[in-house]
């Protein structure tokens, strides 16, 4: 559905039910040049156990409208503003790479409203060379293969985002080419990996959210690997860490996997 | 799998999609012959129904054996993801079955396997899906053939059996231009030749009864969806961008941003049509796949030795491959073909029908039957046989000529191949005499 944040139409996948106010609420954020889809198997289960999903569109791409985010700070602030938005007083938020950050900055931010963190495929600091910070804006679909190879960790995956038959590396690889086409005006591809290289509150924001945390983190991630998530760990409050047998894009190379994590995590 | 570089084609022709087998070590893709998968629980079978989980719940609608082949196929082709069908014309049909319905229009090349243009012709006709055929060289005929409800433009990267060579680049830039996707029969090429999506096509499917398969054993194909086709942007594409009643009301462009095709094709298309590919198909096809880059390099150099012969040979008065300069594609294929431009190609010898008869008789190495893409060197009279439906000047649109001879070349020692032509021309000559 569509929903005006901002001023400006965000989309965000509700799992195939309407937004039902009365229910516990999870806000689902991507990483950079991935979109709502990417967390399709989860939420399409949550949405029809008991939870409003909301998979957001970051600003500025694929079907969201509006400037994209500059930096974690601002695209955290878009998600609160989007509980505003939706009448939620406090909700889950899980997010995947770029996600996770905008997620720790939003608890941060505002801890009042935020039952449950989870943080997918997270490091901090999240560095983005400076050659892939100059690919993405000078050659991206150069690096959009590179990132997409070091996405992944297996030739052999799961059924996932398509069921049976879905080959995972052609399918991010779309997907990233479809984001970065999506907006004419801004390169989201460059300004995503700005905003996770220069984001520098992690620590400070970790220490300050009172909720339980959960780290769901690849055991094979080339992009963020979990030793590079320990500095986060090691700051959290009510911190929960669960490995993975997958790299970056552990939605869809362990669909199950990061679906029993959450449903477990978030249980009542 | 760590590096930098995507793995090459031959490690993908081997490994996409197959690890050892999880409960029992086997390092083959296992044949899982079985109709139905047991449910964890009654919340993972609501879940697999409703397409929270992915998994395989009844082998019409997926298997193991069979998503391996998918994976497969779609990596060599650079796709998101594939499915397998009992045909080729089986692929063709879900693809234009998922994408519209009666008052729909195509745009198809020409120069079509025969049973492609029955299905487009006089079959679809009767479902209310009309077709323009045009001629795959003249890309004003493409855009000039477009109407308000045109949902899909056509054609084989190679068109049987005239090779006329498919513009991809062009043909799709047309096609997207008007808001529809190209779809492209890669059969005779295999993604060895050409991968079609790099060059603008949006879905490619194959017979994988011939190069995939590759031993003339099964008959099977295999749709797959390179991803890039932007249907809501479209605007045509309500099958895809609309909630539908028939799964769920589920908005297949909102559930997936690139896979909707292959979402609505396998939760439609094959659960009601239902022309599902065996498992024993897919190992089938997959163990031809295995050693695909090895079988088309060994076809191409046998096809180049045998069309240099044929190209010679004072009774043949044409021979239709673009790896000769005098075929109208010549060009097209060095760009766009640069492995060569397949095994399969006509040729026509100076004479009569009989004496056109009289050389495929005397072929004792090449198999006369109505095939292509076997290890085995084959031979059939196009006219007669594959295109026997067609009228003169249908067949004559589609570069075939009364005495036109098709030849799908082999694994053979080419000495022997050009041996048995040599013989079977010699009789061929007798007979005119």
């Amino acid at each position: 559905m569509k929903i005006t944040v901002q001023d400006h139409a965000l989309f965000a996948y509700t799992g195939g039910k309407p937004f039902n106010p009365a229910q516990p609420t999870a806000v689902f954020i991507h990483g950079v040049l991935n979109d709502h889809s990417v967390w399709i198997l989860q939420t399409r289960y949550l949405a029809h156990h008991g939870w409003n999903v909301l998979a957001i569109d970051l600003p500025g791409q694929s079907k969201s409208e509006g400037p994209p985010p500059e930096s974690v700070e601002q695209a955290a602030h878009t998600v609160i503003a989007l509980l505003d938005a939706v009448g939620v007083s406090k909700a889950a938020l899980i997010g995947h790479s770029l996600g996770s950050l905008i997620a720790l900055q939003a608890a941060a931010q505002a801890p009042e409203r935020v039952s449950h963190l989870v943080l997918v495929g997270t490091a901090f600091p999240m560095r983005v060379s400076q050659a892939l910070l100059d690919g993405a804006l000078n050659t991206p679909m150069k690096a959009i293969d590179m990132v997409n190879t070091f996405s992944h960790s297996t030739l052999a995956p799961p059924p996932s985002a398509l069921g049976p038959g879905t080959w995972l590396y052609g399918g991010n690889k779309a997907l990233m080419r479809r984001v970065l086409a999506s907006n004419s005006q801004a390169n989201v591809f460059h300004l995503g990996f700005k905003a996770c290289d220069s984001y520098t509150l992690g620590e400070e924001a970790m220490a300050k959210v009172p909720c339980p945390t959960l780290f769901v983190l690849g055991q094979h991630d080339q992009m963020t690997p979990p030793k590079a998530a320990q500095s986060l760990i090691g700051k959290a409050q009510q911190g929960q860490v669960v490995h993975l047998q997958a790299g970056h894009s552990l939605m869809t190379e362990a669909p199950d996997a990061v679906l029993h994590a959450l449903v477990k995590f978030l249980k009542p | 799998m760590s590096g930098y570089a995507d793995p090459g084609f031959d490690t993908l022709a081997l490994h996409a999609g197959a690890a050892p087998d999880p409960a029992t070590g086997a390092r083959a893709v296992p044949i899982h012959l079985t109709t139905s998968f047991v449910f964890e629980s009654s919340d993972q079978a609501a879940a697999l129904f409703n397409l929270e989980r992915a998994g395989h719940v009844y082998s019409r609608i997926s298997n193991p054996t069979n998503a391996v082949l998918e994976q497969r196929v779609a990596a060599l082709e650079g796709g998101i993801g594939a499915i397998a069908t009992a045909s080729g014309q089986a692929a063709l049909h879900l693809s234009i079955a998922t994408l519209m319905g009666a008052g729909s229009h195509i745009v198809a090349s020409t120069a079509l396997y025969g049973g492609s243009h029955n299905l487009l012709h006089y079959t679809l006709s009767r479902f209310g899906i009309e077709t323009t055929f045009v001629n795959p060289g003249d890309l004003d005929a493409w855009q000039a053939a477009v109407r308000p409800h045109t949902k899909l433009f056509f054609g084989e990267t190679v068109g049987n059996p005239g090779l006329d060579v498919l513009d991809i680049p062009q043909i799709s830039a047309i096609a997207h231009d008007n808001g529809v996707p190209l779809l492209v029969d890669s059969t005779l090429t295999s993604p060895w030749l050409i991968k079609p999506f790099d060059h603008g096509a949006d879905l490619i499917y194959h017979s994988a009864t011939k190069f995939l398969s590759g031993h003339g054993t099964v008959i099977g194909g295999v749709v797959v969806d390179g991803g890039s086709f932007d249907w809501d942007k479209s605007g045509k594409f309500s099958e895809l961008t609309q909630a539908y009643e028939g799964f769920h009301n589920m908005v297949f462009s909102e559930e997936s941003t690139v896979g909707a095709f292959l979402l609505r094709a396998r939760r439609e298309g094959l659960r009601d049509f239902g022309a599902c590919m065996s498992p024993h198909t897919a190992w089938l096809i997959l163990q031809g796949i295995e050693t695909l880059p090895l079988r088309m390099a060994r076809h191409m150099s046998n096809t180049e030795k045998v069309v240099q012969f044929l190209a010679a040979h004072p009774l043949v008065s044409r021979v239709g491959h673009p790896m000769l300069e005098t075929h109208s594609s010549h060009v097209l294929a060095q760009k766009l073909l640069p492995r060569g431009a397949g095994s399969v190609f006509s040729f026509d010898i100076q004479g009569t029908r009989t004496q056109g008869q009289k050389f495929i008789e005397a072929l004792q190495v090449f198999s006369h039957l109505a095939n292509v893409g076997d290890c085995r060197s084959l031979v059939i009279h196009p006219a007669s046989t594959t295109h026997f439906r067609m009228t003169d000047e249908a067949l004559k649109g589609s570069g075939i000529g009364p005495g036109t001879i098709r030849l799908s070349i082999g694994l053979e020692d080419p000495d022997d191949l050009i041996a048995d032509l040599k013989k079977a021309l010699r009789v061929a000559e007798k007979a005119g005499a």
